[in-house]
């Protein structure tokens, strides 16, 4: 029975997983996914599902045995965060070029050093490029639901290309929050059977995984991958709108929140847009026309979808929780692709926020949406990249 | 801010339990018909001692600010020797509450502008069965008490989910015996 419950979001996670039940889950557990593990470990324990738990001694070996356990035939989860995700990137590479739909739970966390456990989006904006589909999450029960559809999307026969669902360590994995738990007889329903490709375990059809490809194909290869990955953006949309029919919260592959006549925009993902969104509420009130864009598809990028929902808007902060030093945010180099063939574009600049977990609170958010006003009236942006909140800054 | 979050900003130490005592008030909360509960904790360097902080916001309709708490209506103290060490009742607001583990009374302490509760809940902890140094759920019955929020009823019943399998009768006794056992001070004018 459908329920609301008041759960963590590494609680909602290993629910989700207990609904899926899947054949595999290979892991290792690392801050501050490890309750997911843990929890799930405990259901397996329970008899609570028919997965077969193997606890390996690294990650590299936990992506090892997902890409084994898939390619074998079986439906495959698992959950990872910061350094254990390094630790698989060999791996993880493998995974999407073998094109084996692992699901695995993302608890978003910096890496070292200076060692620091807390959320940035340095982990997978690190594996952007690794072929896997990435969903963000504000909260909970966003979380939960890309989880429940995350199986759908990547086992899709025109997609076949792994999964991270993400969300921000600690200040989603460890916050309790409310949610409503669907229905696991639903939830199951929803996801269907396993269906696998060319299993190793079927003898009766030997097929070759892994091989050897250099210059005569291993091209063709890699935009086969690139084509499953924008198949997967109409997947996410299709497999988005089913679940809405059925449990009725409809997500896009990003949310427009109040942007329809916006002039001034914030960009962002994950938990940090919960706050913007309360900062925005109080500045409508004030008349102020602001607006947020909040990214759910990172991978595969919506980047024509994003241009157009910017019509109009007439100046865009976007904000990074994650640096690639020399050069500027990830999620700002992609806005600024999406908007560079608009023929009216707004002005774009990059802000990074919360390394290594630092907050960002409403005021914080009000100082934001005050400089950028600042910058539209004066039509001058005086700093297209800076960090909010730093010493020496 | 919207005036209809309740702000309850928990300080432990590392190991004791604070965060399990603030997700149980949590669970208590959202069963006492709070639709919004958010409980954030702010996890330091997670070693045993240190100090330690949560926040946990109740509100009758949904919350999305997950941003750790600098304007509590109410905090809540597992240990007083951290008086010594936090700032506890930094940024609260007038006429808050400060609810604090301490064998001595509340006329001890001083918080310009709120009211301070006590009560020993080492001792009565102790007295009802718990091993020695067991305080979060016996600190429940002291917030129960001086905030009025929610019922022991609730949070009971929270305690004995939390604890199934665990001895949930003797948390449950901390509890109410914390309850009975609370001494709330009066407004100090600041």
């Amino acid at each position: 029975m459908s329920k609301i419950v008041a759960i963590t979001g590494a609680g909602a996670m290993s629910e989700c997983m207990r609904q899926i039940n899947p054949d595999v889950v290979p892991a290792f557990p690392i801050t501050p996914s490890t309750q997911v593990i843990e929890d799930f470990s405990q259901f397996v324990a329970d008899g609570k599902v028919d997965t077969e738990m193997i606890t390996v001694e690294s990650e590299h070996s936990a992506m090892s045995a997902c890409i084994g356990a898939a390619a074998a035939g079986g439906r495959v989860m698992t959950a990872t965060s910061s350094a254990g995700m390094a630790l698989m990137w060999e791996m993880l590479h493998i995974a999407a070029s073998m094109r084996q739909p692992v699901v695995m739970s993302l608890i978003n966390r910096a890496l070292s050093a200076p060692i620091n456990i807390h959320a940035d989006h340095s982990d997978s904006m690190g594996a952007r490029d690794a072929g896997w589909i990435q969903l963000y999450a504000e909260n909970n029960q966003e979380a939960y639901d890309n989880l429940i559809m995350a199986p759908k999307i990547a086992e899709h026969m025109d997609v076949r290309l792994p999964i991270m669902v993400c969300m921000d360590g600690f200040i989603i994995s460890h916050c309790v929050q409310t949610m409503q738990l669907e229905d696991d007889n639903k939830v199951k329903e929803f996801i269907g059977e396993f269906e696998s490709t060319y299993p190793v375990l079927d003898t009766q059809h030997p097929a070759t995984w892994g091989a050897l490809d250099l210059q005569d194909y291993y091209m063709e290869h890699k935009r086969a991958q690139h084509m499953a990955m924008k198949n997967a953006k109409d997947v996410i949309e299709k497999v988005s709108t089913e679940f809405a029919n059925i449990f009725g919260r409809k997500y896009e592959l990003f949310e427009s929140y109040r942007l329809d006549d916006a002039e001034r925009v914030i960009i962002a993902i994950n938990s940090v847009c919960g706050e913007i969104k309360e900062v925005i509420d109080e500045r409508r009130e004030a008349g102020d026309k602001v607006g947020l864009l909040k990214i759910r598809s990172f991978r595969p990028f919506p980047y024509e979808e994003i241009a157009q929902a910017l019509e109009g808007v007439k100046i865009v902060t976007v904000l990074d929780r994650s640096e690639s030093m020399g050069a500027y945010g990830p999620l700002f180099v992609e806005i600024r692709a999406a908007l560079f063939d608009e023929p009216e574009k707004p002005m774009v600049y990059n802000r990074i926020f919360g390394l290594g977990g630092r907050e960002l609170f409403m005021s914080d958010i009000h100082d934001i949406f005050e400089e950028n006003k600042t910058y539209l009236e004066t039509g001058k942006v005086e700093k297209r990249f800076d960090y909010l909140k730093v010493r020496g800054g | 801010m919207k005036d209809d979050i309740i702000r309850i900003r928990w300080h432990g130490r590392g190991g004791q339990g604070a965060i399990t005592a603030a997700k149980i008030v949590a669970n208590a909360a959202f069963a006492s018909g709070y639709e919004g509960v958010v409980m954030a904790p702010t996890f330091g360097t997670e070693r045993r001692g240190a100090p330690v902080l949560t926040s946990l916001k109740i509100a009758k309709k949904k919350i999305y600010d997950l941003s750790p708490i600098t304007r509590p209506d109410m905090v809540i103290v597992l240990d007083h020797l951290l008086l010594d060490e936090v700032d506890v009742a930094s940024g609260a607001v007038p006429g808050g509450l400060v609810i604090i583990n301490s064998p001595l009374g509340p006329d001890a302490y001083c918080f310009k502008g709120a009211r301070t509760a006590t009560a020993d809940v080492t001792s009565i902890s102790e007295a009802a069965g718990l091993p020695s140094g067991i305080v979060n759920t016996g600190i429940i019955g002291a917030f129960a008490r001086a905030s009025g929020l929610i019922g022991m009823e609730p949070l009971s019943l929270a305690i004995e989910k939390e604890f199934a399998g665990k001895h949930p009768e003797k948390n449950i006794n901390a509890a109410l015996r914390t309850y009975d056992q609370t001494i709330v001070g009066d407004l100090l004018n600041g």
